[in-house]
């Protein structure tokens, strides 16, 4: 009954699994795990200092705070990119969450959260997206798969009946009436 | 300077934007108009030519499932202001979109056009016109309030029938108040559908772009 969101509240940190550490090149990427408050679940952290060219790809939570250019594959699991992360690279993830710079497409099964001074140059292909005020996007955003479902209800509805406007979470039957403004001058 | 303002349950909508002008929210009647027409498409292809807003990027995809675009038209005004080549604006209009013609189920065009001198406008116009699908739909907002002052208007969508306005500066002021008979002329190629005067004394109108025969 009550789904929690996995990409921002994990319910329960999963058991570390070192063999499924990301494939950075030997010896280039100071990987530590430990464990970050904001997620609450064991994470991988690249370093500031960390240049990594080529493929990115493994089954854990990962943060990036370094340079990383080529592509990112994370598939069912999250990845942030910390506020000194600069990103030139096609990432796929559960959720993605932007701290720092991406120029390249993005690509998450739940979510894309693009926060206060997080940037991102490229499409967005996510069924939820979040824009922090602050933040800088310049590219697509393609929610169909969060949509698809949803299109199906306004058919049934009347075309003036007022229809949900808000997240699933803030429903509007507690909003105020709105005011009946404006003459309709053309038809 | 805007009409009534409507007030929330907290009745604390309003707050200061960075140029000092209050943010308030006002009703809108063609957004729902616009909704009403995209939401028939399966993953139509929107283009909101305002300034990103993350909570609009989230409302349309929530509503209709669709790919977003944001170009930020203000952006490029402003750009030529600084660069002092807004003679060059028609023709950069003329190139400035990367999406084939005939591709795009509805557009937001804000206000955007009081900004612009008539060549300008009507260039941006015309490019707007061939972007979009037949039976596709353009929302433009025009004032109709004499106002100088160099501000931009965000508009953020609360819900269908309600925006905030939400002002921030702008390299040049609005030019002239349009007429309709000014913003029919500039959208030749389309048909106004609906056109509300708000209070707020934004004039609304939406139009679409007639099916092929």
């Amino acid at each position: 009954m009550w789904k929690r969101d996995e990409s921002v509240k994990p319910a329960a940190p999963p058991a570390p699994t070192p063999a499924a550490a990301p494939s950075a090149p030997a010896g280039a990427a100071p990987v530590v795990s430990e464990p970050r408050g904001q997620l609450g679940r064991d994470m991988v952290n690249i370093g500031k200092s960390v240049v990594i060219k080529g493929e990115l790809s493994g089954s854990e939570d990962l943060t990036i705070e370094g340079q990383v250019d080529g592509r990112i594959d994370l598939k069912g699991n999250v990845l942030t990119i910390g506020p000194n992360g600069k990103i030139k690279a096609e990432i796929f993830a559960k959720a993605v969450v932007v701290l720092g710079e991406v120029t390249g497409n993005v690509n998450a099964s739940e979510k894309v959260d693009i926060r206060d001074n997080g940037s991102v140059d490229g499409d967005i292909a996510s069924p939820r997206v979040a824009i922090a005020e602050g933040a800088h996007f310049r590219g697509s955003v393609d929610m169909q798969r969060a949509g698809a479902a949803k299109a199906q209800q306004p058919q049934a509805q009347k075309p003036n009946q007022p229809q949900q406007g808000q997240p699933p979470q803030q429903p509007q039957h507690n909003q105020p009436q709105v005011q009946q403004q404006g003459q309709r001058v053309g038809a | 300077m805007l009409g009534v303002r409507k007030t929330g349950e907290t009745g604390s909508v309003a707050e200061t934007s960075v140029t000092n002008v209050a943010e308030a929210a006002y009703a809108t009647k063609a957004l729902q108009k616009l909704l009403n027409n995209l939401q028939g498409n399966p993953n139509p292809l929107l283009l909101d030519l305002g300034p990103v807003v993350g909570s609009n990027v989230t409302f349309f995809g929530e509503q209709l499932g669709c790919r977003i675009r944001v170009e930020d038209i203000a952006a490029d005004i402003d750009r030529h202001v600084k660069n002092n080549t807004l003679d060059k604006l028609p023709e950069f209009f003329s190139k400035r979109f990367t999406e084939p013609a005939g591709t795009v189920d509805g557009i937001l065009c804000w206000d955007l056009l009081d900004f612009l001198d008539r060549p300008a406008a009507q260039s941006l116009a015309t490019a707007l016109s061939a972007l979009l699908k037949p039976d596709g739909c353009l929302l433009g907002f025009f004032s109709t309030a004499e106002t100088h002052h160099a501000v931009y208007t965000k508009y953020v969508v609360v819900d269908q029938s309600t925006l905030k306005y939400r002002t921030y500066p702008a390299a040049r002021p609005r030019q002239r108040n349009l007429l309709n008979g000014d913003i029919i002329k500039l959208f030749k190629d389309l048909r106004v559908t609906d056109s509300f005067l708000m209070k707020s004394k934004v004039r609304e109108m939406l139009f679409r772009k007639p099916a092929r025969r």
